[in-house]
């Protein structure tokens, strides 16, 4: 029972992790159509720079995590400009390779300025031993879970009661009919990008604090496809409770069967079925054409 | 003064070269090939051999993503199954190469077209996602299947000419000969698929998958032929890497390995078969020049050594992005155009 609850804890910690950065991934698959293959280097940007702004000048936490979510939104509206918009119309594989150059650039830019090897980060969220019904945990994962859930109501709370939150969603529903009432479909996908690279940064953050500063983050990204595609690939809500069952999952896998080494391959062999035999995943829209 | 070039017959339609300037080339090409490996040294036969591999591996891909339209992330753990396969038959049936090259290829085939399967109901984006998850599959049966594959452990490959012979060293004067051999028939076969009925199929199957069908082109047979066909290839390239390295290691077919050849068939020209070439040539020797660049520097710039992976990793990024975003076509478009502006001066527009 202990065994069990610690796995949960750890299970839902994942799950936190990969929801931050599933939110995002949906969001521009929801608005634009793009595959971001480059959301996992979005999260190591987000823990590199909290780390530079922390342990390398030293500012206050608070101030560190506002300078680096500026920073992540800024970049993701920059990368919406240069790279992606002039892809606009391009065929599939070619939105996929420019993810995919996108993280390459990315992944080069941090290891050139901060090196290889793993940075020890200042974690500023307490790790105190907390007993939870006799089960031993660190309070730096209850705080992550906590983190990650009060970003995804707030977003919950932006698409429903904010203005762009709610023209986002006319975009991801139909570009034409949003364009017709006077929504710039190109902000909306400014404002897409931005957002995804936020919540992949706060993601960096929580990691950062969980494990430590490391180029290895942007593994992160390549596990989120199995999040997205059981959740459904448009779905927001599709994409928390995608997280939590594969978080869940990779955790008991490597709690409970063998060496543990399955949690490492248990998601994809998930994804696998799911494509099988539901392909637009628990809550997505089913528009998969059989040919 | 020409404007252009005219067909005035089937043949002259199907013809793979038209002009004599085409055939001129084509011959100075072959000279080079067979002239390069006598006035080259090591370092530079080892880059030639890299390109042809990663040619006749980029040819494969090609041929399912640039061809038939069918994106795949798979590559990488395809090669492995080619490379694992010469290795472990070279290595526990003591066979030789002649056996072991051919039998990667077909493993893989097979290998190829099971994966192949869940592209009938999937298209574009999940179908990339799905051979994404058959890269990582792969890779992790290869890395925990110890009594087969020994694990995370390199295997030594053996290169014997005949069962019961002992291991040859080749030189890498003598793996040219034998790669350059497989790379020139590759590129025969595949270019000569495209002018079959096979060929056409797959390229009505990427253009419009509804109408192919309808044109009664059976979907199923063609979708798995293009995996296998391709797959061949790849597993081709695979098993040569096993016999030319002699180590076989799983950390060489990684999803980067896979990104890598998607990159080569992309700046070279998808659904073009010396694109493909083009596009190994340059994704082969671009690194290698930025080391050279990184090393004749370093005694000026201070810790120079130390990033050349990053500028190594940022330009293969950078020169993705450029190439998507101002030739999408590649580089077989570029030297396309650049023939057509000589060819039809002072006419071309």
């Amino acid at each position: 029972m202990d065994q069990f609850l610690q796995l949960t804890l750890t299970g839902l910690t994942i799950g936190a992790v990969y929801a931050l950065v599933a939110l995002g991934f949906v969001l521009i698959y929801k608005s634009s159509d793009v595959i971001n293959f480059a959301q996992g280097e979005f999260l190591l940007i987000g823990a590199y720079l909290t780390y530079f702004f922390l342990g390398q000048i030293g500012l206050h936490w608070s101030i560190g995590i506002v300078l680096t979510i500026l920073a992540a939104a800024a970049l993701g509206v920059i990368i919406e400009r240069l790279v992606l918009r002039p892809l606009i119309g391009e065929p599939i594989i070619s939105v996929i390779m420019v993810t995919i150059g996108l993280a390459s650039l990315l992944k080069a830019i941090v290891g050139g300025i901060w090196g290889t090897n793993p940075q020890v980060f200042p974690a500023f969220i307490p790790k105190n031993e907390v007993h939870i019904l006799g089960a031993v945990v660190t309070s730096d994962k209850l705080w992550a879970i906590a983190i990650a859930v009060f970003f995804l109501i707030v977003f919950t709370l932006f698409f429903r009661y904010n203005k762009e939150g709610i023209a986002m969603r006319a975009v991801a529903d139909d570009q034409q009919a949003a364009l017709s009432v006077g929504i710039s479909v190109q902000k909306i996908f400014a404002w897409a990008w931005s957002i995804a690279a936020i919540t992949a940064a706060v993601a960096g953050i929580i990691v950062a604090n969980v494990l430590e500063v490391s180029p290895n983050l942007s593994g992160v990204g390549l596990h989120v496809f199995p999040v997205v595609i059981l959740g459904g690939l448009d779905s927001v809500p599709g994409a928390l409770v995608g997280a939590v069952i594969i978080g869940l999952l990779e955790a008991y896998a490597g709690g409970y069967v063998g060496d543990g080494s399955l949690s490492l391959v248990i998601s994809y062999i998930v994804l696998v079925i799911i494509l099988m035999i539901r392909p637009y995943g628990l809550f997505g829209k089913e528009i998969i054409e059989r040919v | 003064m020409e404007s252009g070039i005219f067909h005035s017959s089937y043949e002259k339609d199907m013809a793979l070269r038209h002009t004599p300037i085409e055939k001129a080339r084509l011959a100075l090409v072959i000279l080079f090939l067979l002239v390069f490996p006598f006035v080259a040294d090591n370092y530079w036969l080892n880059l030639a051999n890299t390109i042809g591999v990663v040619a006749i591996g980029a040819i494969g891909l090609n041929i399912l993503t640039g061809f038939t339209g069918q994106i795949s992330l798979g590559q990488g753990a395809f090669l492995a199954v080619g490379a694992y396969t010469a290795a472990l038959m070279s290595i526990h049936m003591g066979a030789p190469m002649w056996l072991t090259i051919p039998a990667g290829a077909i493993t893989t085939a097979i290998i190829g077209a099971i994966f192949g399967i869940p592209s009938l109901r999937l298209k574009g984006l999940y179908l990339a996602i799905a051979t994404l998850a058959a890269q990582e599959i792969i890779i992790w049966v290869i890395t925990h299947w110890d009594a087969v594959t020994g694990g995370v452990d390199a295997l030594n490959t053996k290169n014997y000419l005949w069962f019961g012979d002992d291991h040859h060293f080749f030189t890498e004067f003598q793996f040219y000969w034998i790669i350059l051999a497989l790379a020139a028939l590759v590129t025969i076969a595949s270019v000569n698929i495209f002018r079959t009925r096979i060929g056409r199929a797959f390229i009505a199957i990427r253009d419009q998958d509804i109408a192919a069908e309808v044109m009664g082109i059976n979907l199923f047979k063609y979708k798995m032929l293009a995996f296998a066909t391709s797959s061949f290839f790849v597993g081709l390239a695979g098993a040569l890497i096993a016999h030319w390295r002699q180590i076989v290691t799983w950390e060489r077919f990684t999803i980067e390995v896979s990104i890598f050849y998607l990159a080569v068939i992309i700046i070279g020209g998808l659904g073009s078969v010396s694109g493909s070439i083009y596009g190994a040539i340059f994704m082969v020797m671009l690194p290698a020049m930025l080391n050279n660049l990184g090393r004749a520097l370093s005694g000026v710039v201070p810790g120079m050594d130390a990033i050349i992976p990053f500028i190594q990793q940022a330009v293969f990024g950078v020169v993705i992005i450029l190439f998507l975003i101002f030739e999408p076509e590649g580089i077989n478009k570029m030297w396309k155009n650049i023939r057509d502006y000589f060819r039809l001066w002072p006419f071309s527009y």
